[in-house]
């Protein structure tokens, strides 16, 4: 059982098949289709690594950024999303986001930001 | 605009100049025609006094001396000496006439005595009353005189005495009168004949005019011809005498004329002068008024030709200056619309692409996976789906541009060294253009100001146009040149090549966001509408020269005092 990673995207096709490719390296991927989704599933599993997209219905990603850093200050957020200018970004970092991706992003980019943050959960180092 | 101002400052000055025209014109010729009035008047006493006088020594001679006295010769002749010695030249002769008409005694030059004046119209006129003045006649002496008589009475039988008065004496009086340079009087008798020297235009009118006085009315016999109908009387005065006053038009002038009684009405002072020489000053005075009037109407018009053209030219510069500001009004709009949709765009075509890119992803990760492997096309899968992956990276290397291109918020501006930037961008594209074979020349001034900007953008900016400045040469090699310079308050970089120039069709459009001249998958058109867009958000400007066949110079200007945003 690897890191577990939960992948927020409305578009379910994209979340499945990220979630199947990290699952295909070793990784315990949850998906989540909306904000309210991913608020509930980040409470019910131990992911500590979150791939969350910008632009969803209901709830948006920074809204669900901000909550989740309130309520799990631990959990890295890795944003990645189509949307987002520079003023999204800059308030997102300061909201605490880990890394800020644009779709269509090389899957070896985001690979590389998950495992940077899954070191930085893992190592204790926040503790 | 110029009528209206013509107009309105016409209208006050003609009026003004009308209405002070006339009264002063009518009070100016009123005074005149009292002034000639008071000058004839006083020439018509004159004239009445000195007949008066005449007749009154006559008068007295006759009542001091008695017939028989005055019948001698040289008693008269000694009168006629006291009398000529006290007024030189006006008396010429004295005479005692007898009841039948014959002169029985006689003093003076002529030889006139026994002279028989029976059948002569004055002896006949004089003896019916105490005292005559004829009018002027030849006589029997064949000069010009008149005659005084007084009638006495000597012995039952009437006797009359007369004095010749002098007519060259008598005429120097009118003749005196002179106002001006036309300005004359005559005298005539009841009948308009002349009686003075002088002949004048008023003659010839005379019988119409005294046709028109109260005393000489019966004068005017039927023989002298018709009124002429020409006597164009304006207005007649009554200044205390009765005297009558006009104007007559006679050979295309107007004459002015005053009549007044003579010897209480037989004969008529006639004065006339010309209209023109009358009223000389106020015609000067007109005549100045005139060119004044004249000149201050060239005047009012040349400044309100003068000030609506400048009026005209400043709304017409300003209308100008207006239509260019909405056009740029409406270019920036066109641009923020078409950035706007571009951005929508490129966000929208951003997620389909990451599903793509992801399931080829997908399929490459199954491909290591099954037994696919030992499949003969599981190359030309791999490469089909690297060629996925590929597409999908163009895909987002354009939505990226668009999202640039439309970025509405600014990034951090800093001050920056324009030639540290011009420096870093040539680092980065020395690679390309030795491949391309081109030369870069710099001439950068070392003392250019800060300027505050974006540095990424002001890259993107420099990158934009050295990149189309190497497409532009192309592969047969060229020069690059990049200078800097202070121009003003502005840091001007000057981007020029040797490539192939930009028609004008292209200029005009060059900095439209889509419109590119590169083949279809190479170029975004964005390039130059991007750098357009960053330039003038810097308040700066992005212009071009460029000659067909000879190359291109990009000039951009930064101003040194942007605000920071």
């Amino acid at each position: 059982m690897g890191m577990e990673i939960l992948i927020v995207d409305d578009e379910v096709e994209f979340a499945e098949t990220f979630a199947e490719r990290l699952e295909l390296r070793g990784f315990t991927a949850h998906t989540a289709n909306s904000g309210e989704e991913a608020l509930r599933i980040v409470e019910e599993c131990a992911a500590k690594v979150m791939v969350l997209d910008l632009k969803m219905p209901g709830m948006d990603g920074l809204e669900v950024l901000r909550r989740v850093k309130k309520a799990h200050p631990l959990v890295q957020v890795i944003i990645l999303s189509g949307h987002g200018s520079e003023i999204d970004e800059a308030y997102g970092r300061s909201l605490g986001a880990f890394a800020w991706l644009r779709k269509p992003a090389d899957f070896g980019d985001i690979l590389e930001a998950v495992k940077r943050a899954e070191k930085l959960v893992t190592s204790g180092a926040l503790q | 605009m110029t009528l209206i101002i013509i107009l309105v400052s016409f209208t006050p000055l003609i009026l003004l100049a009308a209405l002070m025209g006339y009264y002063f014109e009518t009070s100016y010729r009123g005074k005149v025609m009292e002034h000639l009035h008071e000058l004839v008047e006083k020439h018509q006493q004159h004239i009445n006094s000195f007949l008066d006088e005449k007749l009154s020594y006559i008068k007295v001679l006759a009542d001091s001396y008695t017939y028989e006295e005055l019948t001698d010769e040289a008693f008269l002749q000694n009168k006629l000496v006291i009398l000529q010695n006290a007024y030189s030249g006006v008396f010429v002769d004295l005479g005692v006439v007898n009841s039948t008409g014959v002169q029985i005694s006689y003093a003076g030059n002529l030889k006139l005595l026994n002279a028989d004046y029976s059948n002569a119209e004055w002896f006949r006129e004089a003896m019916k009353r105490d005292y005559y003045l004829t009018d002027v006649s030849l006589g029997l002496r064949r000069t010009p005189h008149f005659i005084i008589c007084v009638k006495k009475k000597h012995d039952g039988t009437e006797w009359l005495l007369r004095a010749t008065i002098d007519f060259v004496a008598f005429n120097s009086l009118v003749e005196e009168i002179h106002i001006g340079e036309t300005g004359s009087a005559l005298i005539v008798n009841g009948a308009g004949e002349l009686q003075t020297a002088t002949r004048t235009e008023l003659m010839s009118n005379m019988a119409g005019l005294l046709s028109r006085t109260s005393w000489a009315a019966n004068g005017a016999a039927p023989g002298t011809g018709p009124v002429v109908s020409s006597i164009a009387e304006v207005k007649t005065f009554s200044s205390g005498s009765n005297a009558v006053s006009g104007i007559v038009r006679s050979q295309n002038r107007n004459i002015i004329f005053i009549l007044m009684p003579l010897k209480s009405g037989d004969w008529t002072l006639a004065y006339q002068q010309d209209q023109d020489d009358a009223f000389s000053e106020i015609n000067h005075a007109r005549v100045i008024a005139m060119v004044i009037f004249i000149f201050g109407c060239l005047a009012i018009v040349l400044v309100a030709l003068l000030i609506s053209h400048r009026v005209v030219g400043q709304i017409e510069k300003a209308d100008l200056e207006k239509e260019m500001m909405n056009e740029q009004v409406i270019v920036a709009g066109k641009l923020a619309s078409i950035g706007e949709l571009a951005a929508g765009i490129a966000h929208e075509i951003n997620n389909p692409v990451a599903i793509m890119v992801e399931e080829a992803g997908w399929m490459e990760d199954l491909l290591d996976e099954e037994d696919l492997q030992k499949s003969q096309n599981v190359d030309e899968f791999r490469r089909s789906l690297k060629q996925i992956n590929l597409q999908g990276v163009r895909c987002k290397e354009i939505t990226h541009k668009l999202l640039s291109f439309a970025r509405k918020t600014d990034p951090l501006h800093h001050k920056i060294q324009v030639n540290d930037t011009i420096s870093e961008i040539l680092g980065i594209c020395e690679e390309r253009s030795k491949f391309e074979n081109i030369r870069i020349q710099t001439e950068l001034d070392e003392g250019l100001p800060l300027i505050s900007a974006s540095p990424s953008e002001l890259q993107q900016v420099f990158i934009n146009l050295v990149n189309n400045a190497i497409d532009a040469i192309g592969t047969g090699g060229g020069l690059l040149e990049i200078s800097s310079r202070v121009e003003g308050d502005s840091v001007v970089v000057d981007v020029s090549d040797t490539g192939h120039g930009i028609s004008k069709d292209v200029m005009a459009r060059m900095f439209d966001p889509f419109f590119t001249t590169k083949p279809v998958g190479k170029g975004t058109g964005l390039g130059l509408s991007i750098c357009y867009g960053i330039i003038k958000k810097l308040g700066g400007n992005l212009t071009v020269d460029s000659t067909v066949g000879l190359g291109t110079t990009f000039h951009v200007y930064i101003p040194i005092d942007a605000q920071t945003p």
